[in-house]
């Protein structure tokens, strides 16, 4: 999947995936899209209901071996 | 409603039928025209230690990460919280059958046992308490959660408002400068109660 932006969240615990893809998207224009890696487990449904309570769109979830990849539309 | 008068002759139930679309856009109109508040959160955080530091400032910082409106009023031991230093924050066991005494380091069996040390024993040796603080930092740190000073850090760019309970400054001898300078205001119950009642979430810590 295409993306224009990337986060490197992996080895970080609750809240900081969470507060770091939301830094990682202010800069960012609408239609952009963040790519999230992450290996927390609680950050799959974290992501969801980050997507749920912004607005953004969450494209796809994957996952890569304990690694989680999140690709967010602004 | 059916009671008014058909001024113009109307059918009844056409009459009927036109109250209730008025009703219905009346309504949609004045949802359009009430600004979108942020879902609003306030919480309390009364204690002091390593361990009790985190809920107050993780639910804060991803509350504001979800787009909320926060406010943390600190009162008694909470201040602790917004001392300059962090690093002085500690943890006991001593009493807290909660919490679990797993050291943070050997092999995975090792690191799996629950030591529980009895609380006779902790209370004899000196220093325990800062050992089992710098064991909990290191499990802190081993599993990628992040220093007390960080979230707060989050947290103040986030814009959340750390507020200090005025009467507890006084009543452990505190300066304003011990704190950090981020702090929005000192204010009473008084002050912050009504700010509860309007949130969302109101929270005791």
């Amino acid at each position: 999947m295409n993306f224009d932006q990337e986060l490197d969240a992996r080895g970080l615990a609750c809240p900081m995936p969470i507060v770091k893809t939301k830094k990682a998207l202010a800069p960012m224009q609408e239609g952009q899209v963040l790519k999230v890696a992450a290996t927390d487990p609680g950050s799959v449904s974290d992501m969801k209901a980050f997507a749920d309570a912004t607005g953004h769109e969450l494209l796809s979830t994957e996952t890569q071996g304990n690694v989680f990849l999140f690709y967010l539309k602004k | 409603m059916g009671e008014m008068e058909n001024v113009a002759g109307l059918d009844p139930a056409l009459a009927q039928h036109i109250d209730a679309l008025v009703a219905r856009k009346v309504e949609e109109q004045l949802a359009r025209m009430k600004p979108k508040a942020p879902p609003s959160m306030t919480i309390i955080a009364t204690k002091g230690t390593l361990d009790w530091a985190y809920p107050p400032f993780i639910l804060a910082s991803t509350a504001a990460a979800l787009g909320w409106d926060v406010a943390v009023f600190f009162t008694f031991y909470g201040l602790n919280l917004l001392q300059k230093d962090l690093s002085a924050l500690k943890v006991s066991p001593l009493g807290n059958p909660g919490m679990p005494m797993k050291m943070p380091f050997g092999p995975k069996w090792f690191r799996g046992i629950n030591w529980n040390i009895p609380n006779a024993v902790q209370a004899v040796v000196p220093g325990f308490e800062s050992l089992a603080t710098t064991l909990m930092k290191q499990t802190i740190s081993n599993n990628g959660v992040a220093k007390v000073a960080d979230l707060r850090k989050v947290c103040i760019e986030s814009d959340v408002k750390l507020i200090a309970c005025q009467m507890t400054v006084d009543l452990f001898g505190f300066e304003h400068s011990d704190f950090i300078p981020e702090i929005s205001e000192f204010c009473g119950a008084t002050r912050f109660l009504p700010m509860a009642q309007k949130a969302d979430v109101s929270l005791f810590i």
